[in-house]
């Protein structure tokens, strides 16, 4: 007997081909440059609560983040890549720990002109101007939403933006309290995180508690991470501790730190950069809740 | 003891001195955030069920019941009986103690009943069961919303999706621990 859990995924993986082939088609036409950057790397860099997978002495990445950017530094103004990224104990109805993310990054940019980016993306992806989403029809011609982190706390949360950081709830009221009401009529970019939860964002000149950094939700779904990036070396080194420290403190394995990336950051200019989960964006334009309907094998599969 | 990356549903776990079982399980984590790992339990001894987010740093204590092979006899009023081929000792679980694991009893089905002092709070299926398709509709070409699966109803009442060359009368064998169809089976 054929395996049913594969034969059935037909429609939707070529489903998945014809939109990859879409997003290659946009940045190209954008002047964006397709590169492919090693998937096994010595350094990723250290975030507390992202853990990467050991691959021998190096690890494999879980976010082609740094090599983008030392291409950027190297005066490649418009770049984009779609590759694996791996992310251990990751697993969820939207999480796989082998997933495929888009990412772009442009020089002379920052978070606001990705937002526009992104409205012109998923409109080329959905020409009918709208998604779908558990009955609920998502209209994507109309602007986006744009609601800040501390405006989300006041309207979803249980307690001020501020209080949750002391207390500890932020990510719970995040994940619980505030996701799932977001990017319903439009989609939202949540914006303006804390800046100790942007270790590799530029603070914003205008209120430097907050980074520039948002997260774009469709549906309730986390689509997006994007950054106007840091550029400042000593201060990303000084970010990178940090991370390294709470890891020690959490009693996790330390992280080599990315010294060629901090060495070569001294020559990026201001630039902007976004990572988007394919497989997520796959369970929205195919209308489902289960990332394993949108890939082939999922762990379990195997 | 287990840690949070062993939680799935179906995992049974001591909570306060009572067994307990995953009836829900989701991984969660908001972007570069902690990892949360939801859970919808349910107390295996009242039935209650009731939500709780648990963290990476935390860990569990395994409910190890004692299981007893019965087979199942037959439904009533009161419940499910289930008797002990051995002592014929019967014993009866609730509509409640059995939840979706109702629908995949056949009569005479052998099964593992839970036990925590000595009452049976649940069970633990065969890890297939087969079943004869009692409702599906013939699967109109171009509705693609759910890829080539139609949905179907088996004999016991229990609804999923099927490939769409199921047909009515057709036995297809369902995997228990997921409810989902695995094959169809010659007969």
């Amino acid at each position: 007997m054929t395996n049913w859990s594969l034969a059935r995924k037909k429609d939707n993986l070529h489903k998945r081909a014809r939109i990859v082939q879409t997003i290659r088609a946009f940045f190209i036409d954008r002047d964006f440059l397709e590169v492919e950057t090693p998937l096994r790397i010595p350094a990723n860099a250290p975030e507390i609560h992202i853990l990467a997978e050991p691959s021998g002495d190096w690890f494999l990445q879980t976010s082609p983040e740094l090599c983008m950017k030392r291409l950027l530094a190297a005066n490649y103004p418009r770049l984009f890549q779609i590759s694996r990224c791996w992310r251990q104990q990751e697993r969820g109805s939207r999480h796989l720990p082998e997933f495929t993310m888009l990412e772009w990054y442009q020089t002379a940019s920052d978070y606001l002109d990705l937002m526009n980016c992104c409205e012109e993306l998923l409109r080329a992806l959905a020409p009918e101007g709208r998604i779908l989403v558990q009955g609920r029809s998502i209209n994507l011609t109309a602007p986006f939403k744009r609601l800040s982190v501390e405006q989300a706390f006041c309207q979803y949360g249980s307690s001020s933006m501020e209080q949750a950081l002391a207390d500890g709830s932020f990510d719970e009221q995040i994940a619980i309290q505030i996701e799932p009401h977001l990017g319903w009529t439009t989609p939202c970019f949540l914006y303006d995180y804390p800046a100790e939860m942007a270790a590799l964002a530029r603070k914003k000149p205008s209120d430097p508690r907050v980074a520039e950094r948002f997260e774009l939700y469709i549906g309730g779904l986390e689509l997006a991470n994007a950054f106007s990036e840091l550029t400042d070396p000593t201060e990303q080194r000084l970010r990178f501790d940090e991370e390294e420290k709470a890891r020690r403190t959490a009693a996790l394995p330390p992280y080599p730190l990315p010294g060629k990336f901090l060495d070569e950051l001294t020559y990026l200019s201001d630039c902007a950069g976004i990572a988007l989960g394919i497989d997520r964006l796959l369970m929205l334009l195919i209308g489902t809740g289960d990332i394993r309907d949108v890939v082939a094998f999922a762990p379990e599969d195997l | 003891m287990y840690s949070c990356s062993d939680l799935k549903k179906g995992l049974k776990l001591m909570i306060d001195g009572e067994p307990h079982v995953i009836a829900q399980f989701d991984f969660s984590k908001p972007g570069k955030g902690q990892a949360l790992y939801r859970c919808k339990l349910r107390n295996m001894i009242t039935g209650s069920l009731f939500d709780r987010t648990y963290r990476s740093s935390e860990s569990f204590e395994p409910a190890s019941l004692e299981e007893n092979k019965m087979q199942f006899l037959y439904q009533d009023e009161t419940g499910y009986v289930f008797m002990d081929n051995r002592t014929f000792e019967q014993t009866t679980l609730t509509d409640e103690a059995l939840g979706d694991a109702k629908y995949f009893l056949i009569d005479n089905m052998e099964v593992e009943i839970l036990l925590f002092n000595e009452r049976g709070i649940g069970i633990t299926l065969p890890n297939f069961v087969e079943l004869r398709v009692s409702k599906s509709d013939p699967w109109v070409k171009g509705d693609t919303a759910q890829g080539n699966n139609k949905p179907a109803e088996v004999e016991t009442g229990y609804n999923l999706q099927v490939p769409s060359f199921v047909d009515e009368g057709q036995i297809i064998r369902i995997d228990t621990r997921t409810g989902e169809y695995v094959t169809r089976v010659k007969g």
